[in-house]
């Protein structure tokens, strides 16, 4: 509403304000109007009713002042007009105009305007306003006319002017050159001239870096225009259609002719011998460098110690013990099955007391003695069982047919088995622990379960007659190595066949007796010959008993037999355990499965052994390099170095075993264990009594090393097959020791107690790749397999060539030790004799003591005469004073 | 001609030589200890290598050039003496 804005403007000129004006201050209105309510009362009273007298058209009213009064008088604080009774009382006029705001412009439906000049303001120029808009703009201004030229006003625009303007600063500088007349027009020469030779021909002025100097742009005029880039591309695709195509090529080739030729051409030689000479270079380096040495692998094994935890200690792997037949037994002896990884067979006999010796032969029938077999992959039952004539003390495997056992027993007998027959079931255990599959496995569990369940017991296929064996228990069996058997003689010769056909045994009743599981050589006697007929018949045919020995059963017969007579007293030495210099049963310890299954093919090749025949001595070409000397430890604890050859008697012409060469006695128990090295041919292990020693084959002086006794009595020894210089030592209280050379000599590096009864039988195992078992046994009858941890098993760097060197030592002190000896023992002699002599010779006649006065007397006289000349000389002595007498 | 063949001989006959190719520019061999079947691999496979070395090589300054040849591996060593027309391959 226009008449509404107007009083705005006015009331901001005007700024007398009615204080009551306060509320229409705070809703931002004029000062000079005021909304009001009038109720309908009071709208009826003053004839301004809504819709009816006051319209949006009209919406004025004017009030009298008077009858506003009155109204407020009459009603009082009732009254509507009641919060502007001061300003009705102090309005100047007669008359208020009264609005009607419909809609609530102010705040109320009415607002009374509080000031004459506004209340005109309202009523007329909105009149005329009416009327003069229609009229148009042009009244609003007064009539134009030509805007008269009024004085400039500097608003400071000139100084910018002149700032801009240039002018000359001083007046300009008239020059005027000339030349000489003369010169005009005379020839001239131009040359070119460099500019930069002579600094004076011309001047510059460098731009430089002015660092005073800044003007700021203020402003720069510039155009800008945005301009899409424009880009032609065109493709063309080719179109190509699939095709089936193929290329076959072969190296290119020059033929013969051509090769001919190129090689005769002169370019070919020059290149060939320019070439050359660089090679030589290459080929000089490599062999001064081993190219291939890799520094980096060489370290680690060295380094390998000091990563992190170490494990020393032998972990158990696992321990066998079985219930029903190894009650109150011992184990004697454990073998690994050479092909076979995680067999192993033990075995079993009665615990040895003197009692038990004596009535050893009324057990028997009760618990007959076994050999078991275990496999890792069964703990309780055992795969195999060997039924054997009496207890076996010593066993041993064919190291080219693992299927042929050889034994010695209590009786003095030998024993021979074959299970071929269950090497299949044998060999389903080569998948070892965890894996339950075997060859045999049936489909149905009910037939699974039954064969399983029983172990077969395999019967022995030949023995030894009583009569023919060894008087007293045999204590160690060992096979022939395959590369040569011994003829009758003694002598090694060329063994034709390659597989092991001869065994070697020894016991206490003084004799070493050389088996062959062949046929003697046929000889023209008919007695032999029919021999082997007679007794085949009546010997009963079991039926699972394989027939391979059957030659052999009953009257096999040792073909040398080695006593050993004793140097000088006419007794005999008491064989416990010997060892050979060309033995491979020591040194098989898993890593030559390879060799023994390629014999193991040769042999399942089909070699019957009773078609096999002794072949002739002179037949065979004698093996030189093979020696035939070996050590022997016997009952008595001495180490005898002997050999096998026999020699011919002269007087009586029969083979008669050479007299052993040397014999020490070192131990002070029996021998236990008599193994040589697997890494030094000549170096070997002694255990016995309370101590170990070392020797070197060929040193005849002692032994190399020998160990202090220790507190419990050693009962086994075995030396690692990995570590050239450690070796495990049994004790009787169940400890095993591991002796490392290197490290300690004085005692054991490392001592683990496994059982409460004594060691009875220790033997390493490589199964590969890098897995080292122990296997020992207790007197207790428990198997214990122990795995070797990195530290025992891996060698250190350089550790054979450490280990040849300490020996070498070991020999060299020992040679000296025994040179002192000599020389002390020659010197304590010398002395001897000395004194005697000194005893006999006679004494010198005792001078009489007047004799002695005078000899005195007259050396002091020749004294006194060499002191006068002395002083004399010296010029102490005048010649004046009469000599002192 | 003779005095090539001894002179290959002599270098057959050192220590650790296993065989030599003598083969073209193009990676054909001419002359070989070696059987059919891996003279004709060695020549092709060898071929490119000693291309690509001797790009390599003129590459980082145009008056250089291969001289020798050294693969050392773990198992042995190939030694290739390149020239304008042939290399010689040494094992």
């Amino acid at each position: 509403m226009m008449a509404s804005k107007r009083p705005k403007s006015t009331g901001d000129k005007k700024n007398d304000s009615a204080d009551s004006a306060g509320s229409s201050t705070e809703l931002g209105l004029p000062d000079d109007i005021f909304p009001l309510v009038l109720t309908s009362g009071t709208q009826e009273l003053f004839e301004c009713r809504v819709d009816k007298d006051v319209t949006r058209e009209s919406p004025y009213k004017i009030l009298r002042k008077e009858e506003i009064l009155k109204d407020m008088k009459t009603r009082a604080a009732v009254s509507d007009f009641h919060p502007i009774k001061q300003t009705v009382l102090n309005y100047p006029g007669e008359e208020l105009l009264l609005m009607f705001d419909r809609d609530f412009t102010c705040g109320q439906n009415f607002y009374l305007v509080l000031t004459e000049e506004s209340k005109k303001r309202i009523l007329e120029p909105p009149v005329s306003a009416r009327e003069d808009t229609a009229e148009g703009t042009s009244l609003d201004s007064p009539p134009c006319k030509t805007p008269e030229c009024q004085p400039w006003v500097s608003l400071g625009s000139e100084r910018e002017i002149e700032e801009e303007s240039v002018r000359d600063s001083r007046p300009r500088l008239k020059y005027r050159i000339s030349r000489v007349r003369r010169k005009f027009g005379a020839p001239v020469t131009f040359t070119d001239c460099n500019a930069q030779e002579s600094k004076d021909k011309y001047t510059e002025c460098t731009s430089y870096d002015d660092r005073k100097f800044s003007i700021e742009r203020m402003e720069i005029t510039t155009g800008v225009q945005a301009v899409p880039t424009l880009r032609s591309i065109s493709t063309q695709t080719r179109w190509t259609y699939p095709r089936n195509m193929c290329s076959q090529y072969e190296f290119r080739e020059f033929t013969e002719e051509e090769k001919e030729n190129i090689a005769n051409s002169e370019n070919f030689r020059n290149f060939v011998n320019s070439v050359v000479s660089r090679f030589e270079v290459a080929a000089q380096q490599n062999m001064i460098f081993d190219v291939f040495f890799n520094d980096w692998q060489a370290l680690h094994e060295e380094d390998g110690i000091f990563g992190g935890k170490v494990e020393t200690h032998l972990k158990e792997y696992q321990s066998f013990t079985d219930l029903h037949f190894t009650k109150e037994k011992t184990i004697s002896d454990i073998n690994w099955h050479p092909t076979i990884n995680g067999l192993i067979a033990v075995s079993v006999m009665e615990k040895l007391s003197s009692e038990g010796k004596i009535n050893g032969s009324a057990k028997l029938l009760q618990n007959p003695p076994l050999i078991f077999f275990w496999s890792f992959s069964d703990p309780i039952n055992p795969q195999l069982l060997l039924e054997c004539p009496d207890d076996v003390l010593s066993f041993q495997f064919c190291p080219s047919n693992p299927n042929i056992i050889v034994g010695g027993c209590m009786n003095g007998q030998v024993v021979l088995w074959d299970v071929s027959a269950h090497a299949d079931r044998l060999q389903g255990t080569r998948s070892a622990a965890g894996k339950a599959t075997s060859a045999n496995e049936c489909a149905l569990p009910a037939f699974q379960d039954k064969r399983e369940l029983n172990t077969p017991v395999v019967r022995y296929c030949a023995v030894s007659g009583v009569e023919n064996g060894h008087k007293a228990r045999i204590t160690d069996v060992q096979w022939l190595p395959e590369n040569f058997e011994i003829s009758k003689a003694g002598i090694p010769v060329e063994n034709k066949a390659h597989i092991c056909v001869q065994v070697i045994t020894c016991a206490p009743d003084c004799c070493v007796m050389f088996w062959d599981i062949r046929l003697p050589r046929v000889t023209t006697h008919s007695l032999t010959e029919r021999k082997p007929k007679v007794t085949e018949t009546p010997h009963l045919n079991r039926s699972d008993v394989p027939n391979t020995f059957k030659h052999l059963d009953l009257s096999w017969k040792p073909f040398i037999k080695v006593a050993l007579p004793k140097k000088g007293t006419g007794a005999e030495y008491s064989p416990l355990k010997f060892s050979l210099r060309d033995n491979m049963n020591d040194n098989q310890t898993g890593g030559s499965t390879e060799t023994s299954e390629q014999n193991l093919e040769k042999s399942e090749g089909g070699t019957e052994y009773a078609l096999l025949r002794a072949s002739s001595a002179k037949q065979l070409k004698p093996l030189e390099d093979i020696s035939t000397r070996f050590y022997i430890g016997t009952q008595d604890g001495e180490v005898v170095y002997t050999d096998w050859k026999m020699e011919k008697d002269n007087d009586s012409g029969r083979l008669l075993s050479t007299k052993p060469s040397h014999c020490f006695l070192v131990h002070d128990g029996f021998i236990n264990s008599v193994r040589r090295s697997p890494f030094f041919k000549d170096i070997i292990l002694t255990v016995g009594g309370w101590t170990f020693a070392i020797w070197k084959e060929g040193v005849m002086n002692g032994p190399i090393i020998h160990s202090s006794c220790s507190p419990k009595k050693c009962t086994v020894g075995y030396w690692s097959p990995s570590r050239p210089g450690v070796f495990f030592i049994g004790k009787e209280d169940g400890n095993v020791e591991v002796w490392d050379l290197l490290e300690k000599t004085h005692e054991a590096s490392q001592t683990q107690n496994l059982s409460t009864t004594q060691i009875t039988c220790i033997k390493p195992w490589i199964v590969p790749p890098k897995q080292h078992f122990l296997a020992v046994s207790d007197h207790s009858g428990t198997l214990h397999i122990l795995e070797v941890p990195w530290s025992l098993r891996s060698p250190s760097y350089n550790e054979k060539s450490n280990m040849a060197k300490y020996f070498e030592k070991e020999v060299d002190r020992l040679i000296f030790l025994n040179k002192r000896k000599e020389m002390r023992a020659k010197e304590k002699k010398d002395k001897e004799a000395e004194e005697q002599k000194k005893k006999m010779e006679p004494k010198m006649p005792e001078k009489l003591e007047e004799q002695i006065e005078e000899e005195n007397l007259v050396h002091y006289k020749t004294y006194l005469a060499m002191e006068k000349v002395i002083l004399k000389n010296m010029g102490l002595l005048s010649d004046e004073e009469p000599a002192l007498n | 001609m003779a005095e090539v063949e001894e002179t290959l001989k002599r270098i057959q006959t050192q220590k650790g030589v296993q065989g030599i190719i003598i083969v073209t520019a193009e990676g054909i061999p001419i002359r070989s200890t070696l059987d059919n079947a891996s003279t004709v691999q060695y020549a092709g496979l060898i071929q490119q290598l000693v291309m690509k070395a001797r790009v390599t090589v003129r590459e980082m300054d145009p008056q250089n050039d291969l001289t020798f040849l050294r693969i050392r591996s773990k198992k042995n060593e190939i030694m290739i003496a390149p020239d304008k027309d042939y290399f010689l391959i040494i094992l």
